[in-house]
C-alpha cells in the first residue's frame, strides 16, 4: 500500500515537515514494515506560463516546430521551442525553466536547437511523470483548475501535487482496512497519539449536498445465493447509486492524478479514476458501469455450467459454479469483487453511470481471483475483508466526485441491499493482557487502548466486554485483543525474562551420531556440500535399486523445472553433479560428501490422506492415517571421491582415489557411530561390477544391507562428465543410528609378553580374504589376540587359480608368558580351521 | 716375558694411551686407540696381568699405581666417546634438517558446511538451557504445514507461501514450507512443558537468485508451559541473540503477523560487530503460540501459554559471515565450505 503524504494529511495532522521516513517509522512501529519512498523526482523552476504568440517554422526534416514567446513571470518572456502543436495563444502551460530537473534526471538547460536558443521547455503530462500522456503538452486552463491558481510565474510543482510523496508500507494479511488511506491515517494516529478524523464519518451516505437525503425510487438489485461457500454468502452488502449527465470527457484534476499516480495507480479517465480513488481513501472497491448498457436490474448469484464472461482485460473466462457473478438481463457482466465485464465497462461516451459498492465473502472472491488468476486492487481487498460499514459512504463519496468533478447530477434512486453486522463481543479477563504479555497494563489502559482502535469497550465482572469495530473481523478472541493494546502501546515496553526450561535430555543417541559421523567425515578430509534433492526420473533410477529397475518416486505437481519434478531418491547423483562443478571450475580432485533424507514411496502403495479441520486435536485414527501417509525418507549419507587422493608433493608420489577409499569412508561412519559395518563383496547396478561392496549391519541379529561403497560405473561417471574413476559410497544414516547408543562391553588389556608369527595360505583366487582370516580366527582361539592380512600373492609358487594370503598374528596369553610352541600350536588349529573351510593350504 | 712394573712403564703406559684417545676424531678411531691401549693386548693390560709376579710386599703399591692409570685411562676413554657421539649424533640429526614449511601431507583438508554448523552453534546454545532438538519430515502432510498452523485453506496467507505441492493433488503432501509444522508433532508427541529447537531443511517455489533459494534452512523454536509470556519470547531471542552475534547484540520486536502466533512479531537483531558498522537487520519472526494451535495438538489454551520464533540460517549466515550471495551456499564449491573448515 502506498500513501501519498498529502492525502494522509488530511485526515491526521502532520507537523510541518514531517518527512516520509518519519512517517515510515511511526508505521513500521504498529506493525506494517517499511517497503519503499515514491516521490516525482521534479525539482524547480517549475512555473505556470502563457503562451503570448507562436511561429510554426517547417523543417528541412519535415517536421514543423512551433517558435513560442511563453511569459513566466512578470516582465519575464521567454523563447522556447515547442515540438507540440495542441496549444492556443493564451494557453497556461507548465515550464520547466533552465535548473529545473525532470525524472530520469533530465536536466532543463538553454539549448540552440532549431535556429532558435531554447531558454526552457514546456512539459507533457508524461515528462513530469504524471502520465503516459505524450501527445501534447500540458493546457492548464483546461484541466478545471480556477483562474485564481494559474497566476503566471506560479509554482507548477506544487499546483500539480509534483512535491509530495508516498511511503510504500507492507500490509500484513489480516490487515485489510489498511488498504486506504482511512485505515492508515487511523494507525498513524494509534503511533503518535494524534487525532484521527475518519473521512467516512463525516460523509454523509447518500452523497452530500448533493442529492436528497433519501432514494425516492429504487435501483432493481436482487440477491440469489444458492451455493453459499463454507455456509457464507456471496455478499453482505450491496450498494447502488446512479449518477446522471456525467462528462466523461473532462480531464481529471492534477491532484487527483498526481495521488493516483504516487499510489501506484494509472489514472484512466475521470469517471475510472474517481472510483480508484474512492477505493483507496476509503478501503472500498468500487465498481461503475455504463447505466444505459444495463438491461434491467441486477442479479448478484453464482455462476451456472457453461457460462462465459470477458472481463475488462478483454479476457473471455469460463465461469464455475463457485464464481459470485454480477448479472443483468444479457447474462453475466462481472465476476463480483474481482474484475468487470467488458459489455457494461464506462467510456468517455458515457453519460448515466450506475455506482456499485459491495461487500463479497473474503473466502469467495479468493477463490475467483485464484481460480482466474486475477488478483486485482479489488480481490486483494475483499480477500482481506472491507469494512461492511463503509459501502454506502464510499458509494456517497462516489456521487459526490461525479458530481463535483464530471458535472452529474446524483439521481434520486440507488439500493440498499444488507448491511454491516456487528462483529461478536469478546470476553476479555482483566488480567488477561497483562499475564499473555509479561507486561502490567492497568485495567484503564488496557480499556483505553481497545477503546482507541475502534471498539466498544463495556467493563464487565470479570473484566471487559469487547465488541470489534465494523473493520475489524480479525479481532475474534482475546488473544487478538491483547495483541492490539501490546501493538498500540508498543513492544518496546515488553521486558525481557528468560524462562528456566526443565533439565532436557540433551541430544537424542541419532543427533550425537549424525553429529560425529559429519565431523569425522571433514577430519577425514572430506568437504561437506548440500544440494537440491530435484531430479529427472530416470537419473533418479540409476541409485534408487541395486539391480537397476525403476524406482518409485515422489513427484512435484508445480517443479521450478518441469523436467527436475521428482525428489531425490538417493543423494549420489547431486554429489556427482556437484563434483563435475567442481572440476569445471578447476578443483580437480573433490572429496566431497553429503547428509541429507532422500524420498523412498514404495511400490504399489498410495500415498496421501484426507484432510480435517485445524484448531481440534485430531484423532488418534486420523494421526495414523496421515504418518501412513507420508513416504519414508530417510537420512543417507554419501561421499564421492575422485581424482588424486594424495597429490604430488616434495618427496611423495600422487596416488589416486579408487574403491577402497570409499570403503575407508565407511569405516569412518562405523567409527564415529559405533556400529559395525561389515564390507561385503556386492553388486549395484550403477557400480563397477569387480568393484562394489555392499554394506551390511546386524539388526538385532538381522543382517540388513543398508548401502553400497566402491567405484562407480564408468557409463555412469561419463554420464556426469567425470573421469572414469569415481569412488562413491552412499547408506542409510537412519538405520545406523537407530543401532547406535549401546554401551561398548570393556574386554581386560592383558599386559603379558605377545608371540607374533605370520601365515602365508594358499586359496582359492575366488575365496574372500576376510572370509579366510575369519576362519584363523575362529580356529586359533582366545590366544589370538589380532589376525591382519598384510599381502596376498599369485604367481611363481603358487597354483594357477590360487593366491595366497599372509597373515600378521599376534598371540597373548592372560596369565603368562605365552611359548612360541604355544603360539605356533594355536596357528596350526587355525589353519586347520581354513582348511576345512575353503581348502587352504600352507605356503612354504 | 713379563713387563716390570715402574712408574716410568705405567706412566708411558697411560700417556701412549691418553695420546691415542685424545687423538681419536670418531667412533671408528676411538675404537681403534681403546683397542690399542685399552685391549688385552694393551700395555696397560700387560701391566695389569704383571701384577701377579709382583712380590707380595710390592703389590699394594704396584697395584695402585696400574688401578689408577687403568681407572684414568678409562675415564679419558669414557669423556671421548661421550664427546665424539654427541658430536657424532648432532651431525647426523644436522644431516637431517628439512624444510618445514615444504612438508608433504598424506591428509587432505576437509571441511563441514557452514549451514550446518551454525545450525549446531544454535543448537548447542539452546540444548545449553535444557531444550532439546525435534525433528520432522521435509515431505510433510499439509494439515501439519498449513491447517494444524491456522492457516486457514482460504487465507491469503497460505496463497503467500509458495508451497511445492506433491502429486496427485489430492494426496494433501506438501514439501513444508516452513520448520513450524515440527511444533505440531513436538506437542502431538511430547508432554508439556515443551521446550524444543527444530531446525531443518524447508522449500518454497522461489528461484535461486543472490538472496533467493527454493530449498532452505530454517531454526524454529518452541516452549510451551504454564505462564509463559511474552517477556519470556523476549528473553530467550536476547540470550539467543548474545550467544550468536556477540555480548554487544539485542533484540527489537515490530508488530507483524502470523497465522500461528498471537500477538506476532517480527525480529530485528541489532549486530554488533557487523562489517560496515553495527545495525538492525531483520532476523526473523516470533510471537506467542496461537490458541488454535495449540489446540489443534490438543493442548488447553486456557491453562498453557507459549510461545515460538523462527529465523532463516542463510540469512544469519549472510549478515554473520558476511556470505554476499546464496550461490555460494547451495553450489557445493569446495572453496565454500574450506573457508569455514571445522567451525562457523
Amino acid at each position: 500500500m502506498r500513501v501519498p503524504l498529502s492525502w494522509l494529511g488530511e485526515y491526521v495532522d502532520l507537523e510541518p515537515g514531517t518527512t516520509p521516513e518519519q512517517v515510515h517509522a511511526a508505521l513500521v512501529k504498529v506493525g506494517f514494515e517499511e517497503e519503499a519512498l515514491h516521490g516525482f523526482d521534479v525539482t524547480g523552476p517549475v512555473v505556470v506560463g502563457q503562451v503570448l504568440e507562436f511561429t510554426p517554422e517547417e523543417q528541412s526534416n519535415g517536421k514543423t516546430i512551433n517558435w513560442c514567446q511563453v511569459q513566466v513571470g512578470d516582465g519575464d518572456v521567454r523563447g522556447i521551442v515547442c515540438g507540440a502543436s495542441n496549444f492556443e495563444v493564451g494557453d497556461k502551460v507548465v515550464v520547466t525553466l533552465p535548473g529545473a530537473v525532470l525524472p530520469g534526471n533530465f536536466e532543463i538547460t538553454p539549448r540552440k536547437t532549431y535556429g532558435h536558443t531554447s531558454d526552457g521547455m514546456m512539459a507533457s503530462f508524461k515528462e513530469l511523470g504524471l502520465g503516459d500522456d505524450h501527445s501534447g503538452i500540458i493546457r492548464l486552463n483546461t484541466l478545471g483548475l480556477p483562474d485564481s491558481a494559474l497566476e503566471i510565474g506560479a509554482d507548477a510543482i506544487s499546483l500539480l501535487g509534483l512535491d509530495d510523496s508516498a511511503v510504500e508500507i507492507n500490509v500484513t494479511p489480516d490487515r485489510g482496512y489498511a488498504f486506504s488511506i482511512r485505515g492508515v491515517a487511523r494507525e498513524y494516529g494509534h503511533s503518535t497519539g494524534v487525532a484521527f478524523r475518519d473521512p467516512a464519518a463525516h460523509l454523509p451516505a447518500t452523497g452530500g449536498a448533493h442529492v436528497a437525503s433519501e432514494f425516492r425510487t429504487e435501483f432493481k438489485v436482487t440477491f440469489d445465493d444458492k451455493a453459499p461457500i463454507r455456509g457464507r454468502v456471496g455478499a453482505s452488502v450491496f450498494a447502488t447509486r446512479v449518477v446522471t449527465g456525467v462528462d466523461a470527457t473532462r480531464p481529471t484534476p492534477p491532484w487527483m492524478v498526481a495521488r493516483l499516480r504516487l499510489a501506484g495507480i494509472r489514472p484512466i479517465s475521470l469517471a475510472v479514476d474517481i472510483t480508484n480513488y474512492v477505493m483507496l481513501e476509503l478501503g472500498q472497491p468500487i465498481h461503475g458501469y455504463d447505466l444505459d448498457k444495463l438491461s434491467g436490474g441486477l442479479v448478484v448469484r453464482r455462476a451456472k455450467a457453461g457460462e462465459k464472461l470477458v472481463t475488462l482485460d478483454g479476457v473471455e473466462r469460463s465461469l464455475n459454479a463457485e464464481d459470485l457473478l454480477i448479472t443483468d438481463g444479457s447474462g453475466p457482466i462481472g465476476l463480483a469483487g474481482v474484475m468487470g465485464g467488458a459489455s457494461t465497462e464506462i467510456s468517455s461516451a458515457t453519460t448515466n453511470v450506475l455506482v456499485e459498492a459491495a461487500n463479497f465473502d473474503p473466502v469467495s472472491i479468493a477463490r475467483t481471483a485464484r481460480r482466474h488468476k486475477l488478483p486485482s486492487e479489488a480481490s486483494k481487498r475483499f480477500e482481506r475483508g472491507v469494512d461492511p460499514a463503509v459501502a454506502e459512504v464510499a458509494a456517497g463519496r462516489v456521487v459526490q466526485l461525479l458530481v463535483d468533478l464530471a458535472g452529474g447530477t446524483a439521481a434520486d434512486h440507488g439500493s440498499l441491499f444488507g448491511g454491516a453486522s456487528a462483529l461478536s463481543a469478546i470476553d476479555l479477563p482483566a488480567d488477561f493482557v497483562s499475564d499473555l504479555i509479561g507486561y502490567d497494563y492497568t485495567p484503564e489502559q488496557v480499556r483505553t487502548t481497545l477503546a482507541e482502535i475502534g471498539g466498544t469497550v463495556v467493563e464487565t465482572p470479570a473484566g471487559f466486554s469487547v465488541t470489534p469495530p465494523s473493520w475489524r473481523p480479525d479481532l475474534t478472541d482475546k488473544w487478538t485483543l491483547a495483541e492490539e493494546v501490546a501493538r498500540i502501546f508498543g513492544y518496546d515496553v515488553i521486558p525481557a525474562r528468560l524462562p528456566v526450561a526443565p533439565p532436557g535430555r540433551g541430544y537424542t543417541v541419532a543427533q550425537v551420531v549424525r553429529r560425529r559421523v559429519s565431523d569425522a567425515l571433514a577430519a577425514a578430509g572430506l568437504t561437506e556440500t548440500l544440494s537440491y534433492p530435484f531430479f529427472d526420473e530416470a537419473t533418479n533410477n540409476l541409485f534408487g535399486s541395486p539391480a537397476g529397475a525403476d524406482v518409485p518416486q515422489v513427484r512435484l505437481a508445480n517443479a521450478l523445472d518441469a523436467s527436475q519434478g521428482w525428489l531425490r531418491t538417493s543423494l549420489l547423483p547431486g554429489l556427482l553433479q556437484t563434483a563435475a562443478r567442481n572440476r569445471a571450475r578447476g578443483l580437480t580432485s573433490p572429496a566431497i560428501f553429503e547428509l541429507g533424507r532422500v524420498f523412498l514411496p514404495e511400490a504399489g502403495r498410495n500415498y496421501g490422506h484426507e484432510m480435517f479441520p485445524g484448531a481440534v486435536r485430531p484423532s488418534d485414527a486420523q494421526l495414523a492415517a496421515v504418518a501412513a501417509g507420508i513416504p519414508a525418507q530417510p537420512r543417507h549419507i554419501a561421499a564421492v571421491l575422485l581424482g588424486e587422493s594424495v597429490e604430488r608433493q616434495p618427496g611423495l608420489k600422487a596416488s589416486e582415489f579408487d574403491y577402497s577409499h570409499a570403503l575407508e569412508v565407511a569405516q569412518q561412519i562405523s567409527l564415529a557411530a559405533g556400529v559395525e559395518v561389515e564390507v561385503r563383496q556386492g553388486s549395484h547396478a550403477s557400480f563397477h561390477p569387480g568393484r562394489c561392496a555392499e554394506l551390511v549391519v546386524d539388526a538385532h541379529g538381522t543382517p540388513r544391507v543398508i548401502g553400497y561403497a566402491g567405484e562407480i560405473l564408468p557409463a555412469v561417471a561419463e554420464s556426469f562428465n567425470l573421469p572414469l574413476r569415481v569412488a562413491a559410497i552412499e547408506l542409510n544414516l537412519d538405520a545406523v543410528t537407530a543401532l547406535a547408543g549401546e554401551p561398548t562391553e570393556a574386554q581386560p588389556v592383558y599386559t603379558m609378553p605377545a608371540a607374533t608369527q605370520d601365515l602365508s595360505l594358499v586359496v582359492k583366487s575366488d575365496v574372500p580374504a576376510d572370509a579366510v582370516l575369519a576362519a584363523v580366527v575362529a580356529g586359533a582361539g582366545d590366544l589370538l589376540e589380532d589376525a591382519r592380512l598384510i599381502d596376498i600373492y599369485e604367481g611363481q609358487g603358487v597354483t594357477g587359480g590360487h593366491r595366497s594370503l599372509t597373515f600378521a598374528l599376534r598371540f597373548r596369553a592372560p596369565d603368562r608368558t605365552l611359548t612360541q610352541a604355544e603360539a605356533t600350536e594355536a596357528k596350526q588349529a587355525g589353519v586347520a580351521a581354513a582348511a576345512a573351510a575353503f581348502g587352504a593350504t600352507i605356503r612354504d | 716375558m713379563s713387563v716390570e712394573i715402574t712408574e716410568s712403564s705405567v706412566a708411558a703406559a697411560l700417556a701412549g694411551a691418553l695420546e691415542a684417545i685424545a687423538a681419536a676424531t670418531d667412533s671408528a678411531s676411538l675404537k681403534a686407540a681403546r683397542s690399542a691401549h685399552l685391549g688385552d693386548a694393551s700395555a696397560l693390560a700387560a701391566l695389569n696381568a704383571a701384577l701377579k709376579d709382583v712380590p707380595n710386599d710390592q703389590k699394594a703399591a704396584a697395584g695402585k699405581l696400574v688401578g689408577q692409570a687403568r681407572a684414568q685411562a678409562n675415564q679419558a676413554y669414557a669423556a671421548a666417546e661421550e664427546r665424539i657421539v654427541t658430536a657424532e649424533q648432532n651431525a647426523q640429526l644436522e644431516n637431517e634438517r628439512v624444510d618445514v614449511t615444504a612438508a608433504p601431507s598424506r591428509w587432505r583438508k576437509g571441511a563441514r558446511h557452514p549451514l550446518m554448523l551454525l545450525q549446531e552453534a544454535f543448537c548447542d546454545a539452546f540444548v545449553g538451557m535444557g531444550w532439546e532438538i525435534a525433528e520432522g519430515p521435509e515431505l510433510e502432510s499439509e494439515w501439519f504445514n498449513f491447517d494444524a498452523l491456522n492457516f486457514d485453506e482460504d487465507h491469503p496467507a497460505r496463497a503467500m507461501q509458495d508451497t511445492f505441492f506433491v502429486e496427485p493433488a489430492d494426496s494433501h503432501l506438501v514439501l513444508r514450507t516452513h520448520t513450524s509444522p515440527v511444533q505440531i508433532r513436538a506437542m502431538l508427541e511430547r508432554e508439556v512443558p515443551i521446550y524444543v529447537l527444530a531446525p531443518g531443511r524447508v522449500y518454497r517455489t522461489d528461484e535461486l537468485d543472490a538472496t533467493h533459494t527454493p530449498v532452505f534452512t530454517q531454526i524454529e523454536g518452541l516452549a510451551i508451559d504454564k505462564g509463559l509470556t511474552m517477556a519470556h519470547l523476549r528473553g530467550t531471542l536476547e540470550h539467543a541473540a548474545r550467544l550468536m552475534f556477540g555480548e554487544g547484540a539485542k533484540i527489537r520486536l515490530r508488530p507483524n503477523y502470523f497465522p500461528f502466533t498471537e500477538p506476532s512479531a517480527e525480529l530485528d537483531v541489532w549486530h554488533p560487530t557487523f562489517v560496515g558498522g553495527a545495525r538492525w537487520i531483520e532476523w526473523g519472526g516470533c510471537g506467542m503460540v496461537n490458541a488454535n494451535v495449540l489446540r489443534s495438538a490438543g493442548i488447553d489454551p486456557e491453562v498453557y501459554s507459549g510461545f515460538a520464533f523462527g529465523m532463516g540460517v542463510e540469512r544469519t549466515l549472510m549478515f554473520r559471515n558476511q556470505v554476499a550471495d546464496m550461490h555460494d551456499m547451495v553450489e557445493g564449491d569446495v572453496r565454500f565450505s574450506q573457508q569455514f573448515g571445522m567451525v562457523v
